[in-house]
């Protein structure tokens, strides 16, 4: 096994086009699980811990956007100024494990994986994030909607890495809950992202689909029904979680059962919702 | 002496942990640490199947892989094929069928770990897949063909007791189930066996909790004789039952012979899930008939323990399940059927609790319907129905320990209730936690009780005795036993006996090994009570050989000598010497076995003395739930514990806090799930255990009351906190969203849907 240390973005994608096998390792807390139970054993990685220009975030006040490197490990996102200007985030990065997997863990990492129990992506989801890709023939960016294609599938190719997100400064209340079966370090059985931007309401579930799941047709339904949120009566916050919970397509597995997961997501949706308001 | 010490570390004190400052600070040896020139690894292959015939093993390309030293099946063992702690009848490896997913077939030993894992995945193994035998309701229908020679009924046992037919105006019924627990000790099972030069012999290091009960197993699928199975305890990180059973000894020892070099295996995270047995599923009907005020009239039960593929303890665990079904109440009248069956589940066994967990699940389920019919409190029911000293229980045994059952409820019911819940209240300690799923206003409160009886030591005649050794050399004290400090403190508890009994203060202990007779298990509860009290007789005749010295030498009565402090004293008369100087130039080595009292088999009727002795404990839990997810934080367990005397409070504290956090996750998260036989979460991904989040604030309060027929007047302490907390947390849950939830752990849907 070759381990490849660049130091920029252009050496690390000119290494993915020389080795096109290759592992990218972000910070490790997916990939050396895999590693260890034997699930992949690459012959390639490239390790990005060196690439500086990854783990930076700036604030854009003129677009009003926030972009954020794929470097960028969970502590740093879930506290400070990035939890002033994207509080949902926070909220979700703070339920990423424990201290030391948020310390290592990174938003290009949970990207890279793409499963839809990564407690960042019903966030991205929600802001309409923009994904930016980089390989040695250019770099192009796809909104988060046509990056995460199926269950730890995305669109982006074996050349191609993750060089970081953009997402817009928030503008209205948002909010990011987890259901676990405890109270901190556990895998979502079912999420919820509700971000109110430029007066509308969007919200994504996670965990309870293949994909992140936007709820289109209960933000169409606020959206025509309810001229402002301050008309909102809570039967109306109940029907927009009736709503949520139907759009969502979840499974029975060893963590939880389809029934259960969405009635959780009706909850969830319909408590966001009451809290946005309450704000 | 160099230094003078101002308060010596005798009993009574929470003297500090020898190992304490390694542990904390990571530089403790484990078992996994260990190491020795020209080691090799060692791994096992394991079944995918529950339930297969075995049509041939071909290891041929995993011998020709560089680095493997050899592949060994049941073809190699040069002994008993079988072992077992109460029946010999787990194969070393799989022969003709495999019982369980995860059950050995063959081991392999290599240079590297992940030579070991290469050859493990080019072994190739013919399997004809069986249908598993996984509902323990069908094992005991007679026409399901047996799984195993010894048949699908591994014990059937009755209770009948008074009058049968009596009933009451009461009448209240539950049907329990009670889900498979891991012991989950984060240390996990390894080994480094060391074969003699002539390959007749192997000296062992392993995490265990019974050196000798090792040894003896080993031995005979060795074909050694026991004295050629030398065991020295290797750092042990935790065990809570697991380590009670063979797991990968007599495969490290049978590798290291057949290869002439040391070889050291150790099981991953997930390979232990399938390396050690768990607590036992169970199901457990019972039915209370009660007076109007609500006293117990008769019971009627039925317990179905599933076993899985292996006997192991199941035949004791039954035993100690049904005959605590009454709990700590007085009974007269019962009615009891229990079984513990085998299926091709995995294998289950002992567990901190040891069967009357499951017991007391059930009857704290029904303690809080008779209240509810009564009209009564909780506390009430539980205070008007308590067992005291000299009660019989439905077994016909006289309980004859120290019962201060109404003084637990009563001190337990003192302690203070945790502050309501604050509408400002931390998002964090609301239940779902880091997760922000409510707020304060989304969460309704409950309280619930649990009381528990729990036997001490081993049962039904058996003679778990206890050994020691106390030399003392120039007032130098070493004590030597071989009982297993898996983490409960019994390395500060003996020093501490040695100080009070002898007043000399430089007391270490011996390596833990098996050149000294047997400690019996670190189990049960039992070894402050057998270990400590075999310390204690060692130190004692020691005491006596130094008291006639001193008499002979100053023509003193040894009779009226006595120690006070770190001086021997006359106590008819004004002679006094430091210890200390008195042994000077001497040495003195005394050994002690401890019994317990025997006790007896039950009869047909589950009628005998079966037991040694009983330790109680009252818990109440303050549980904060979302009704509508169906999540909940555990605000504030309180518990009062019939200690006898705490010997080192500290020890004390650490297993209540300890236990309690145990029986929680049982309450509420830990659970293995098995689907067609298959475990579906061998990892700490998806089997949870309580986190710094989830565990309580705990408010505990010591009940003294010094047990006379316990050699220092303590009782073991070790089960008794995670018993009755499980039922407690499910009650404030079930207070809170007035549901009746028969089932742990308690799951979200069982609560919000
Ligand atoms: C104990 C534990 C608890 C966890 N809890 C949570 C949790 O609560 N919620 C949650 O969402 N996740 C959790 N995870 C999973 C994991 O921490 C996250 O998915 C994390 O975001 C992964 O980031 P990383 O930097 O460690 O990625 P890595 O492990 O380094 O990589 C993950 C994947 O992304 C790819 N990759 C990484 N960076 C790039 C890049 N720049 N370009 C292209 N591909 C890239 C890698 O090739 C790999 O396929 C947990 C993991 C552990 C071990």
């Amino acid at each position: 096994m070759t381990v490849y240390l660049p130091h920029t973005i252009e050496e690390a994608t000119a290494l993915l086009e020389a080795h096109p096998h290759a592992l990218v390792l972000g910070g490790g807390t997916d990939v050396m699980v895999e590693i260890n139970f034997n699930h992949r054993k690459p012959s390639d990685v490239v390790a990005l811990r060196n690439v500086d220009e990854l783990r930076t975030w700036t604030i854009n006040n003129e677009t009003s956007s926030i972009y954020i490197g794929a470097g960028v490990p969970y502590s740093e996102m879930e506290s400070g100024e990035l939890q002033k200007v994207a509080p949902a985030l926070a909220a979700a990065a703070r339920t990423v494990g424990s201290p030391q997997i948020r310390a290592a863990g990174t938003l290009g990492g949970n990207l890279g994986t793409c499963s839809p129990a990564g407690d960042s992506l019903p966030v991205l989801s929600a802001l309409n994030a923009e994904v930016h890709l980089a390989s040695s023939h250019g770099v192009r960016s796809v909104p988060f909607a046509e990056y995460m294609v199926g269950p730890k599938r995305t669109s982006r190719t074996a050349t191609e890495m993750i060089t970081g997100v953009t997402i817009p400064k928030a503008n209205g209340w948002q909010g990011y809950s987890k259901v676990g079966v405890r109270n901190a370090m556990v895998i979502s059985v079912a999420s919820a992202c509700l971000a109110i931007q430029d007066d509308m309401v969007r919200l994504a579930l996670g965990s309870v689909g293949p994909t992140i799941i936007r709820c289109v047709e209960a933000e169409k339904w606020l959206h025509e029904n309810f001229a402002t949120l301050t008309d909102l009566q809570p039967a109306d916050c109940a029907e927009f979680g009736r709503r949520a919970a139907s759009e969502a397509r979840p499974i029975d597995d060893h963590r939880s059962t389809a029934e259960y997961r969405r009635h959780a997501i009706s909850v969830l949706a319909q408590r966001l919702l009451q809290r946005s308001i309450q704000s | 002496m160099s230094s003078v010490k101002t308060r010596r570390d005798v009993l009574g004190t929470s003297a500090l942990r020898p190992d304490g400052p390694a542990k904390v600070k990571g530089e403790f040896d484990f078992t996994s640490d260990l190491h020795a020139d020209n080691m090799l690894w060692g791994a096992t292959l394991r079944s995918p199947h529950p339930y297969a015939r075995i049509v041939s093993i071909d290891a041929s390309s995993a011998l020709k892989i560089k680095g493997v030293e050899a592949v060994v099946t049941s073809e190699d063992v040069p002994g008993q094929l079988t072992y077992g702690l109460i029946s010999s009848d787990q194969p070393v490896f799989a022969k003709d069928f495999v019982r369980y997913m995860g059950e050995p077939i063959a081991a392999v030993v290599a240079d590297h770990p992940e030579t070991c894992r290469r050859a493990l995945d080019a072994i190739v193994v013919n399997f004809e897949v069986l249908t598993p035998l996984t509902n323990p309701e069908d094992s005991l229908n007679q026409s399901v063909p047996s799984i195993h020679p010894d048949g699908n009924v591994i014990r059937n046992q009755k209770i009948v007791s008074g009058d049968i037919t009596a009933t009451g105006p009461i009448v209240v019924e539950g049907d329990y189930v009670i889900g498979m627990q891991d012991q989950a000790f984060l240390g996990t099972e390894s080994a480094l066996a060391i074969p003699d030069a002539d390959r007749k012999g192997v000296e062992v290091f392993v995490a265990t909790q019974w050196l000798h009960e090792d040894q003896k197993q080993m031995a005979a699928c060795l074909n050694l004789p026991e004295e050629k199975v030398r065991l020295t305890l290797g750092g042990v990180g935790g065990a809570f039952g697991a380590r009670e059973d063979i797991s990968l000894q007599v495969h490290t020892a049978l590798l290291a012979l057949h290869v002439g070099r040391p070889v050291k295996m150790q099981y991953g995270r997930e390979e232990s899930f399938f390396g050690h047995v768990h607590r036992h599923p169970a199901r457990v009907w019972m039915r209370h008939h009660a007076t109007a005020e609500g006293k117990i009239v008769k019971i009627e039960a039925r317990f179905l323990f599933d076993g899985g593929a292996y006997a192991s303890t199941s035949s004791a665990v039954l035993i100690n399940g049904i005959t605590h079904t009454q709990g700590p109440y007085k009974c007269a009248n019962a009615i009891v059927d229990g079984y513990a069956v085998r299926t091709n589940n995995p294998p289950c066994g002992a567990m901190r609790g040891f069967g009357v967990v499951q017991a007391c699940f059930a009857h704290e389920g029904q303690m809080d319907k008779i209240a509810t019919a009564a009209g009564i409190s909780p506390v009430e029911v539980r205070l008007l129905n308590a067992m005291e000293t000299g009660d019989a229980l439905i077994t016909g045994q006289i309980v004859e320990s120290v019962a201060p059952v109404a003084r637990c409820i009563r001190e337990t019911a003192a302690l203070p209730m945790p502050d309501p819940l604050s509408p400002n209240a931390h998002e964090l300690d609301l239940p779902g936690g880091s997760g922000l799923t409510a707020q304060p206003h989304n969460i309704v409160r409950g309280v619930g009780w649990g009381v528990s009886i729990k036997n001490i030591m081993y049962s039904e005649g058996f003679d778990d005795y206890s050994t020691a050794r106390c030399t003392v050399i120039d007032g130098k004290v070493t004590v030597k036993f071989a009982t297993s400090e898996v983490g409960q403190g019994f390395v500060v508890l003996a020093p501490q006996i040695a100080r009070s009994v002898l007043g000399l203060d430089d007391v270490v202990c011996d390596t833990i090994d098996t050149n000294i007779g047997s400690a019996g298990s670190t189990s049960a509860s039992r070894q402050t009570w057998m270990s400590g009290g075999a310390v204690d007789g060692a130190c004692r005749m020691v005491r006596e050989r130094i008291f006639e010295k001193v008499a002979a030498e100053n023509g003193l009565n040894p009779l009226s000598l006595v120690i006070e402090d770190t001086d021997i004293v006359d106590s008819m008369g004004t002679f006094r010497i430091p210890v200390l100087q008195a042994v000077q130039g001497s040495v003195f080595s005394e050994e002690f076995e401890h019994h317990h009292r025997a006790t007896e088999d039950l009869d047909d009727d589950g009628q005998g003395n079966c037991h040694v002795a009983f330790a109680f404990v009252a818990h109440r839990a303050v549980v904060d739930v979302d009704p509508e997810l169906g999540l909940v934080k555990v605000v504030q367990v309180a518990t009062a514990q019939d200690i006898g005397v705490a010997l080192n409070p500290l020890s004390v504290t650490g297993q209540i806090e300890g236990g309690i956090a145990q029986g929680l996750g049982l309450a509420v998260m830990e659970e293995i799930i098995v689907q067609d036989g298959k475990v579906r979460n061998p990892s700490f991904t998806d089997y949870l255990l309580p986190t710094a989040l989830d565990a309580p604030n705990v408010v505990a309060s010591f009940v003294e009351e010094y047990e006379p027929q316990a050699p220092l007047g303590a009782k073991g302490v070790g089960e008794p906190p995670c018993i009755s907390v499980t039922p407690a947390i499910v009650a404030a849950i079930r207070n809170a969203v007035g549901k009746d939830i028969p089932r742990c752990p308690v799951r979200p849907q069982d609560i919000c849907l």
